[in-house]
């Protein structure tokens, strides 16, 4: 059973019933039945307010719960300062992805515009490199080298250009990976968020047991079945592969699983 | 060769067209989800299909079961560039038929050799 085994008020419940049952089993053996019937309904009587009482306890704390929970309807929709917990949870992970996706296409735009200029850096150091080499065969005539010599000059004044553009991107790919902190930051605010919600439910659940245990409702172990896997369950990237057996650990687990399997 | 990408991901869908532009496929679609996928495939000729699995509409098991019930689609060759990595999950895409399987994070050379491998075999059995 869920809850504490000792609700504020046992013993004295207790004591007031044996009490009471005591008197009962006196009067049944006078043989004096409504004085019987009496106890009777003082035990149910004694019962019963123990159990208004903590119900309404429990109201209380479950009142408690939803005013800290802050998920009131009717303030929903004004400032972010009266959204529920959950809800800023919410916000605050949408604003890491949108972080992270600028972020990645600021970098993926920058490597696309680097490409080409180090490609064409690449490109005419090839060219050039092949004239040089007949220079150096002398298998070169006086205006072809003349023509050499001015391609060259070129190639390095572009090459200074080519080298300033380069640099620039990739300090703009440097900066553009701040989103790390930033995100890093939220994501931390969110788990300790989370954690409050937890901590919140756990406290009703004590609550609730605590009311159960009164009523001697007993619905055996609490089985909480978690996720009747009928279906296989997609859970995203794995954290933890090498603590799991049921999970591969890179490209060639899952090669190696397919061929074991004739695929 | 035409060649559909499908992921929820704006960035991934980014990177593997990039990645497929290296490896010369230029004739690229894109589409965030296999509900719009679907059709898509069904009107448009294509000749091979990267998807992902987690997605909110339509997954990528079911686009593929879709695709392969699919009188028109049925033997259109498809690949799996996913983060799930339950072996549960790999034998399910292997049984429903895909042909290849690559789970993030991956490399070109990966993703190069995995299509690679689909093309020889789809060759072959002609």
């Amino acid at each position: 059973m869920l809850g504490a085994d000792n609700f504020e008020g046992r013993t004295e419940l207790l004591d007031e019933l044996k009490q009471r049952a005591q008197t009962l089993v006196q009067k049944l053996e006078e043989g004096d039945f409504p004085a019987a019937a009496e106890m009777i309904r003082y035990i149910n009587e004694a019962r019963d307010h123990s159990i208004y009482r903590e119900v309404g306890k429990l109201t209380r704390g479950l009142h408690d719960a939803i005013v800290n929970f802050e998920i009131d309807a009717s303030k929903a929709g004004l400032e972010s300062d009266n959204f529920s917990k959950i809800a800023n949870a919410q916000e605050r992970l949408d604003y890491v992805i949108n972080l992270t996706q600028k972020s990645a296409d600021k970098t993926m735009d920058m490597v696309e515009q680097g490409i080409p200029v180090a490609e064409q850096l690449g490109a005419e150091a090839s060219l050039l490199q092949a004239d040089w080499q007949r220079l150096s065969r002398r298998d070169m005539k006086p205006d072809e080298f003349r023509e050499l010599y001015r391609r060259i000059d070129q190639f390095l004044g572009q090459t200074v250009v080519h080298s300033g553009v380069l640099s620039e991107k990739f300090n703009s790919i440097l900066l553009a990976q701040d989103f790390q902190d930033l995100s890093g930051q939220v994501i931390k605010k969110v788990i300790t968020l989370v954690q409050d919600v937890e901590y919140r439910l756990v406290d009703l659940m004590r609550v609730a047991g605590q009311v159960e245990q009164l009523t001697g409702i007993f619905r055996g172990a609490i089985d909480v079945d978690v996720a009747k896997v009928a279906d296989v369950v997609a859970e995203g990237p794995q954290i933890k592969a090498d603590q799991r057996a049921d999970v591969v650990s890179g490209q060639d687990d899952v090669d190696d699983l397919l061929s074991s399997l004739g695929f | 060769m035409k060649i559909l990408i499908v992921d929820d991901f704006s960035t991934m869908r980014r990177i593997i067209k990039n990645l497929l532009r290296d490896l010369g496929f230029t004739n690229t679609s894109e589409a965030d989800d296999g509900q719009t996928a679907l059709p898509m495939l069904q009107n448009g000729n294509f000749d091979f299909l990267v998807t992902d699995w987690n997605m909110p509409g339509m997954s990528g098991i079911e686009l593929l079961k879709a695709v392969r019930a699919d009188g028109k689609l049925k033997n259109l060759p498809i690949l799996m560039v996913t983060a799930e990595a339950k072996r549960d999950q790999i034998i399910e895409a292997a049984q429903a038929g895909v042909n290849g399987y690559v789970v993030k994070p991956f490399t070109a050379a990966v993703l190069k050799e995995k299509i690679e491998k689909i093309f020889e075999r789809v060759d072959a059995s002609k």
